[in-house]
């Protein structure tokens, strides 16, 4: 590893865009995870290919320091499919500029990120239709029609 | 709230869909360390729970248990617990008080025989039982009498984990923990001053899907307290390089360099506050610029000083035996107080380590 000097100062957690504060730095070096991660997504990648695996990766159980956190977004890039959910606060399902490579983020009603996964399938299963909620549609959409002279 | 009925329905019934309640299981899963292949058997498991009767008891405690857990993330997520458990006690959040209270907690403990699960937070003195006591009652005895019933025991906090400061040094109210009152019954300590909120919620979910967790020596769910501050801290690094802050308002202190020498307890620690963090996962002691005070460990108010660098016991503390037998795996009353005359001894030998003490073990 390089010297101490070399290694910039960022501040994490929410207040990152603001300007440091004394006691609040938190400067960090490299963990070296991002490479063997993209590893990992490259051969889940494979597996979905060769035989339809799917794969979910928990990015907030592997360590790494803000600047990979953003290396890595800066990597997997933007795709075609960006998507987002409102359910128990928001979350971002977009497909990375690898298709087959999803990146799912997750947020509570305060907009605080509480879960962030990376998805190697052809669709996140948050994203599909969930049988329960069509059935309690489905339930609703009868009592709707059932009275639709006053209700539509 | 009917309580034949399942968590799933319940959810639903409150207009909860099933992606909230998949996104719920997603970041539950993650808090709790497991794996995301885990993720659908959470979601298929406690789909199919029923709401556990809860019976929350607090003894010799300051509140910041309960606090901790209301307040956590606002109203989101764990929020949802509510909905998961039927809290049938709690003297600080019911509405009921006096015999109406007391009435609950009986009614509860009839209908949910054998069933029924206790969180406790607070230690329990065992001098004079006037030090603490419920509607007239002793700690003790309604802890004995509210244990009888119950599945299991949650011990909420380091006080009802260890004893915790009622506990330190002289220990003016004979305070102890719970396991050392209980012996028949799964204890699951979920130490800390307080605990993190999503670990308690974590801990609760994780009884409902899987039942007992694996528990550490210390009778700790090890997803949770599996690994110390120091192995998941960010400044690990300048650890390893051999660079410290000397002070508080040294070039070290203000580069972020590592605590240790300033007393952090992170080494000895086990909590999951690096990884999870404080304050709507703002951040954790360590990366305020302050060492970590160890509050999750037992006896960490009699640990020779917050700023002292580290000390580390040369013999074994012993309590390994006692918490085992509160897992249920051990009759432990026999070989409590000997476990006790040897915990004390492992107190008295605490002495100051070297960096390179701690290098050999970790």
């Amino acid at each position: 590893m390089e010297k101490i000097e070399a290694v910039s100062i960022t501040v994490e957690g929410r207040g990152a865009s603001h300007a440091p504060s004394p006691g609040c730095s938190s400067p960090s070096m490299p963990t070296g995870n991002l490479v063997p991660l993209l590893y990992e997504i490259r051969h889940a990648l494979k597996r979905w290919l060769d035989d339809g695996q799917t794969h979910v990766i928990d990015l907030r159980t592997i360590p790494m320091s803000p600047d990979e956190e953003r290396r890595l977004l800066e990597v997997l890039g933007d795709g075609e499919v960006r998507a987002g959910l409102a359910a128990l606060g928001s979350s971002d399902v977009t497909e990375t500029g690898f298709p087959g490579v999803w990146l799912v983020t997750h947020r509570n009603h305060d907009d605080v990120l509480v879960g962030r996964f990376i998805e190697v399938c052809q669709i996140p299963e948050i994203l599909k239709s969930q049988a329960e909620d069509a059935a309690a549609a489905l339930q609703r959409l009868d009592d709707l029609l059932a009275n639709a002279e006053t209700t539509v | 709230m009917n309580k034949d009925q399942t968590i799933g329905e319940i959810l639903r019934s409150k207009g909860i869909s099933r992606r909230s309640f998949l996104k719920f299981c997603a970041t539950t899963a993650s808090v709790m360390a497991l794996p995301p292949a885990m993720i659908p058997v959470i979601a298929e498991a406690l789909e199919k729970a029923r709401r556990p009767s809860v019976i929350w008891l607090s003894f010799q405690e300051c509140t910041g248990c309960t606090e901790s857990l209301t307040r956590s993330y606002g109203a989101t997520i764990e929020d949802l617990i509510f909905n998961v458990i039927s809290l049938d006690y709690h003297h600080t959040l019911q509405a009921a008080s006096g015999e109406a209270a007391e009435a609950a907690r009986a009614a509860a403990m009839a209908e949910n025989e054998g069933k029924y699960l206790v969180i406790v937070d607070g230690s329990i003195p065992t001098g004079n039982p006037g030090y603490s006591t419920i509607a007239g009652v002793s700690n003790v005895d309604i802890l004995k009498e509210t244990a009888k019933g119950a599945a299991a025991i949650v011990s909420i906090g380091t006080c009802a984990s260890y004893g915790g400061i009622p506990h330190a040094d002289p220990n003016p109210t004979g305070a102890v923990s719970v396991s050392d009152l209980i012996n028949d019954k799964p204890i699951i300590n979920v130490p800390g001053c307080p605990p993190i909120p999503a670990v308690i919620t974590g801990v609760l979910v994780q009884f409902l899907t899987f039942g007992l967790p694996e528990l550490d020596d210390l009778g700790r769910p090890k997803a949770f307290y599996g690994q110390s501050i120091h192995d998941r801290c960010y400044r690990r690094p300048f650890y390893d390089k051999g660079l410290f802050a000397e002070s508080f308002d040294d070039e070290g202190a203000r580069k972020g360099w590592c605590l240790y020498k300033l007393g952090c307890k992170g080494p000895t620690t086990y909590n999951a506050c690096a990884t999870t963090k404080w304050n709507d996962g703002t951040s954790f002691p360590i990366e305020a610029g302050h060492p970590c005070l160890g509050c999750s460990e037992p006896d960490f108010w009699d640990g020779g000083g917050f700023y002292k660098a580290l000390s580390k016991p040369t013999g074994d503390i012993g309590k390994t035996a006692i918490y085992a037998a509160g897992a249920g795996l051990l009759a432990g009353a026999a070989i409590g107080g000997v476990m006790h005359a040897r915990k004390q001894a492992a107190v008295h030998k605490h002495q100051r380590a070297t960096i390179d003490d701690l290098g050999e073990g970790s």
